[in-house]
């Protein structure tokens, strides 16, 4: 692994890096200045694939492979969107690079927007932020009085104009094809896909739909090339990636970590999370958002087969969802010994409950099931048969949905019974003790 | 509290906005500015009224209910008049992690109200939302743009303090 690097945060806390001025003291927008000038669209889309930068909104699918889907019809025109909407619990790094540096994202659209032969390009930001929506505008403005925006870009003859959406609090609208269908104005349900967005997207156009930070990778990857970027990291988990750090640790917050360090380093080093908070013990992590599969303590610095665990794509997956787990969005959500799992469960149960859009009657329905059930464990008034009927409803969620949403309620609660089964157990047969203000739990989990 | 109006309008700054909105998307694509015009009207009114909706199908040549099925989605608008200062307050996991739900019941005993309640003097309403993305920085709540992070229930009281007076 080469030096470790910052991409995205090098320049983060610089003293007004959010305003054009100080963003372009600092080299911004020279990106644009080579994409514009001296490369090709094809050339830019080939650096992308070359650096193997994988999607960061959570599914982690390569972003120049997506790229060089997007279908290219005459006449008619593509779009770039731009994934803001950023609502999955734990995760909050999207919302943290957008007020800081707001100019890196509009840099980023310009580039990819370039290489995608956009003229149009939505930034799709949940309408709770809609401070940052204001700060992204003046970037914009800011970008457009210099020429970086606009109709004919720096004399190229490329014209590009952005535009910044709010949305109305729902997280399915961070699902790309719901996002679409909000971002026309309606409900966001999901849709059908085949067709994907590359062919019939936003407006029935062909659409490439990523995530900010999978966007904000981009200058530097135009400025630096795709090998220098493929250098960071291990195997295909390549370049950095934007961890948020939340929970019972002494240091929470945003930290930009290049793959392929240890879970152990990135949990205890002072130059990320600091530590368990004082005196505390690790009970359970959950490493890239609310739905991915929980880990009990033992299984998170180490694989279930004693390799060591790095923060990358496949380490974290390694013992599939038996012993292991996704990375995710990168949320990072340590829970200590004081930490009730039933009651974390429930939560985020209720979580998905809330936020099912309603289509799909498994989703609709199981979502609901499942946190009746959760929350009448969690206040003692739970049965032996509630544990697999919670398992059961899970399983019938699982891949019956039109879009994940199903999946990722039930994740949480598949692995949280499935590592700490005796802890739900525990709720059900001593409910007195259970309900008890401040009880915990205070067993082994299982051993996977 | 404001009254259920019969007929609303916009003010001209608004519409002016509207207008320019309208022009951001594709010709007959009038439709994606829904959203953003929805945020314009509970920015002026504080809520969102069955008037206002069908002045937003007005202004933008759709079916009342294509808007009503949109307002009623998103969980953002609210559709019934509220306080003056609508408190959202997280409730999702890693908030409670940082001890968010202590927090909570500080707040509610505080206001004297339960979540959806409006204080009797008008000034506050509780609502619960999901995840705010600042769980890092959280427990976290927000009151129209501003959001208000690491809370305490001294920090709390302070709010409400001032927000008070
Ligand atoms: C329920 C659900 C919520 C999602 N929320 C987000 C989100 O908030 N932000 C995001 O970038 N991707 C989110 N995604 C993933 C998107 O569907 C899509 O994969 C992503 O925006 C593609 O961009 P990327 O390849 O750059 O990651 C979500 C997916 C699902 C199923
Ligand atoms: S859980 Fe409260 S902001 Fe994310």
């Amino acid at each position: 692994m080469a030096e470790i690097t910052k991409i995205l945060t090098e320049h983060i806390d610089k003293p007004g890096i959010e305003t054009f001025k100080v963003y372009r003291e600092n080299g911004g927008y020279n990106a644009v200045e080579k994409a514009l000038k001296e490369m090709t669209s094809d050339a830019i889309v080939e650096e992308v694939k070359k650096a193997g930068v994988r999607g960061r909104g959570g599914a982690g699918f390569p972003m120049g492979m997506k790229w060089s889907f997007l279908a290219k019809p005459e006449g008619v025109p593509r779009y770039l969107v731009c994934n803001a909407d950023e609502s999955e619990p734990g995760t909050f790094k999207d919302h943290y690079l957008m007020k800081s540096i707001p100019h890196l994202l509009i840099e980023g659209m310009i580039v990819s927007s370039f290489a995608l032969g956009a003229n149009k390009g939505f930034i799709y930001v949940r309408g709770e932020l809609m401070y940052v929506i204001r700060i992204l505008e003046n970037a914009i403005e800011e970008a457009k009085a210099a020429g970086f925006l606009g109709k004919n870009i720096l004399g190229t003859g490329y014209d590009l104009e952005l535009v910044v959406q709010p949305g109305g609090g729902a997280y399915i609208c961070g699902e790309e094809t719901a996002l679409l269908e909000s971002l026309e104005g309606k409900r966001g349900n999901p849709r059908n896909k085949p067709p994907f967005p590359a062919v019939k997207g936003l407006y029935q156009c062909p659409t490439v739909v990523n995530n900010v930070e999978s966007i904000a990778n981009t200058p530097w990857i135009v400025m630096n090339g795709g090998d220098k970027y493929a250098s960071f990291g291990v195997g295909r988990s390549t370049g950095t990636k934007l961890i948020s750090a939340s929970g019972h640790i002494n240091k929470p917050g945003v930290y930009e970590i290049p793959l392929g360090i240890s879970v152990r380093e990135f949990m205890e080093s002072d130059e990320y999370c600091g530590g368990i908070r004082h005196g505390h013990q690790l009970k359970a992590l959950v490493a890239g958002g609310s739905s991915v599969p929980i880990l009990p303590a033992h299984l998170v610095y180490e694989t279930a087969e004693g390799n060591e665990r790095l923060m990358t794509y496949e380490s974290l997956s390694d013992g599939g969802f038996a012993s292991g787990t996704m990375l995710g969005s990168g949320g990072f959500i340590v829970m200590d010994e004081t930490t009730c799992i039933v009651r974390n469960t429930w939560n985020f149960s209720r979580f998905y409950a809330h936020e099912s859009c309603g289509q799909c009657s498994p989703c609709r329905e199981g979502t609901g099931w499942m946190t009746k059930v959760l929350e009448r464990i969690e206040n003692g008034k739970g049965s032996m048969s509630d544990i697999d009927l919670l398992v059961d409803v899970a399983k019938k969620i699982e891949g019956n949905t039109i879009c994940p949403l199903g999946d990722a309620a039930a994740w949480p609660v598949a692995s949280a019974i499935r590592h700490f089964r005796d802890e739900f157990e525990w709720h059900i047969t001593n409910p007195t003790e259970a309900t008890k203000p401040g009880a915990i739990y205070r067993g082994e989990p299982i051993l996977a | 509290m404001s009254e259920v109006e019969e007929r609303v309008a916009l003010t001209p700054e608004r519409l002016a906005k509207v207008q320019e909105i309208i022009k951001r998307y594709p010709a007959g694509q009038q439709k994606s500015a829904l959203l953003p015009i929805l945020h314009l009207v509970q920015e002026q009114f504080g809520w969102v009224s069955a008037a206002s909706m069908d002045m937003v199908a007005e202004l933008l040549d759709i079916q009342p209910v294509e808007v009503y099925e949109v307002t009623t989605f998103y969980t953002m608008f609210h559709l019934e008049p509220v306080g003056k200062h609508v408190i959202e307050y997280c409730r999702t996991g890693p908030c409670c992690n940082m001890g968010g739900e202590g927090v909570y019941d500080h707040l509610k005993n505080r206001l004297g109200i339960k979540e959806k309640e409006t204080t009797a003097d008008g000034v506050f309403t509780l609502k619960e939302v999901e995840c705010l993305a600042a769980c890092g920085w959280g427990p976290c709540f927000q009151i129209r743009e501003k959001f208000y992070l690491h809370l305490t229930n001294d920090k709390v009281d302070e709010i409400i303090d001032e927000l008070r007076n």
